[in-house]
């Protein structure tokens, strides 16, 4: 592919100015990593505060009094009672249960719903929504018109509050209109990096602006793609179309937790999501495999596609992300493992250029969550 | 020291004086690869030219090396196992990976010399 088929961010000149490694990741021409490198790009994210261009993300508003309701029949999340000034994770479903897409659904009140869902999968997900539930609420995507930046890191808050104050009250998942340099924000304290953080989402046409004044604070640098993922997996989060997919399903994922109790069989409003009467099942027989934490012993690096065997060679499962992990200064990586294999600290072992690296099953998240939560 | 010699997979080779050459990767290969945290070096034996003979992980991905003549690897450089970092830090001298004996020591010359791996760099930076 070359960079004349690659969509651009409102950023792309900035991260040429700024030194950037460009690489194509769902169709755009994106910074994988800056010239500090994705070892410190990683490590000063964990210390300070970095900035990451998230604008190919794709951001969509659905209004209406019908518009909570109608997004229930599609996620197996609680969003009736979602209240103003909060955003929940939560996941599309297909028939089968599987996996369409990961997002977060934020409630900015005035019957609106926010919703940001993965780069790759926004066409399909905007067309999922519109065949779905476009007759019951007004759904607005806002590809071109915002750009989206997370600013995550222990430091993060401190600079922030430097252009507004009010975001120091804010605890993890909270979210609401925030002005910074004049402009109306969708401001939500949550990131993808297990760090206390915050995503902003910004009038396109903003965005290079309140980008240049968040950088020019000397706690923050320009954090790429790169260390996204190695921050993401340390972090123990799940990336999309590698760690689930529509051939997981959430229970598969390991994903139980993400869906709101009243939803789940026993719940009040239960079911009403495609899949749910497998999911349901699923969780009542359990599955054949599921999603773990898994923690090389050795230095090499086990990445995804490595089967995963028992003591007598037979393949137990793949590692679905790996990779170093700067924090730890050791391999990290996760992956589905047959149920009989999943139980903590059980060893497994990783191929790896036909030889075997010992791996044991660990507890996600590799390094702690430091959230805010007030 | 003698003159280094250079593959297009970015590789430098430098004979010394005992016949055995030297290998390991340029400045602008350590740069490309970023961060490397991980170095999996040959086995003591005879290998082909263009053989995998050994690999180098970054945080984002694994990069083979491959033997850039035919002959026999003789040592490797066991210090990268516990500080891979030195490829990034000095890829041309702590960075080394390992000595081989070339099956035909003449076949070094048929290698990129300085001006040439450098037309390289120069013809990959306009493309």
């Amino acid at each position: 592919m070359t960079t004349e088929t690659l969509a651009k961010t409102p950023l792309h000149a900035l991260h040429l100015e700024l030194g950037a490694r460009m690489v194509p990741f769902a169709g755009y021409d994106m910074p994988v990593q800056y010239p500090l490198g994705v070892m410190k790009e990683h490590l000063h994210t964990r210390d300070a505060a970095g900035l990451f261009d998230v604008s190919h993300m794709g951001q969509i508003l659905l209004r209406g009094s019908d518009a909570a309701a109608a997004l229930e029949t599609l996620v197996p999340v609680d969003i009736l009672d979602l209240p103003v000034g909060l955003q929940r994770y939560a996941l599309f479903t297909d028939e089968n249960g599987g996996i369409l897409d990961d997002l977060m659904v934020a409630n900015l009140g005035n019957d609106t719903l926010y919703l940001v869902v993965n780069a790759a999968c926004k066409d399909q997900d905007l067309a999922h929504l519109r065949q779905h539930i476009g007759a019951r609420c007004e759904i607005e995507a806002l590809f071109e018109a915002r750009a989206l930046l997370a600013l995550q890191g222990p430091k993060a808050v401190e600079v922030l509050k430097r252009l507004a104050p009010e975001v120091g009250a804010m605890t993890f998942m909270q979210v609401g209109v925030i002005r910074l340099l004049g402009v109306d924000c969708f401001v939500s304290r949550s990131g993808y990096t297990g760090e206390d953080g915050f995503e902003i989402s910004v009038p396109a046409e903003h965005a290079e602006t309140l980008a240049r004044s968040l950088l020019a604070e000397p706690e923050v640098e320009a954090i790429g793609l790169g260390a996204r993922d190695s921050l993401r997996l340390e972090a123990g989060l799940c990336l999309y179309g590698h760690d689930m997919s529509t051939s997981t399903t959430p229970i598969e994922a390991s994903l139980l937790w993400a869906m709101s109790k009243p939803r789940r069989a026993d719940g009040v409003r239960a079911g009403g999501f495609p899949g749910a009467a497998r999911i349901f099942a699923q969780q009542q027989e359990g599955v054949a495999s599921k999603r773990v934490g898994l923690l090389p012993q050795e230095r090499v690096p086990v990445r995804e596609g490595a089967d995963i065997v028992d003591a007598d060679g037979a393949v137990i499962g793949r590692v679905s992300s790996g990779g170093f992990g700067p924090t730890l200064a050791a391999p990290v990586a996760m992956g589905y493992l047959q149920s009989s294999h999943v139980a903590l600290d059980s060893e497994v072992w990783a191929m790896v250029r036909g030889k075997r690296v010992a791996m044991k099953v660990a507890k996600t998240p590799f390094v702690p969550q430091r959230y805010y939560r007030g | 020291m003698s003159e280094l010699r250079f593959t297009v997979e970015h590789e430098w080779l430098r004979q010394d004086a005992d016949g055995l050459v030297t290998v390991g990767i340029t400045a602008y290969a350590q740069d490309a690869l970023g961060d490397v945290v991980f170095v999996q070096l040959p086995e003591l034996q005879t290998y082909a030219q263009g053989d995998e003979v050994a690999v180098l992980e970054s945080v984002k991905a694994a990069s083979n090396i491959t033997m850039p003549l035919d002959g026999e690897v003789v040592e490797t450089n066991a210090a990268l196992e516990g500080a891979p970092e030195q490829v990034n830090a000095d890829p041309l001298g702590q960075g080394w990976f390992f000595r081989f004996r070339p099956a035909d020591a003449s076949a070094l010359d048929g290698l990129l010399d300085q001006a040439a791996y450098e037309r390289l760099l120069n013809a990959n930076a306009d493309a």
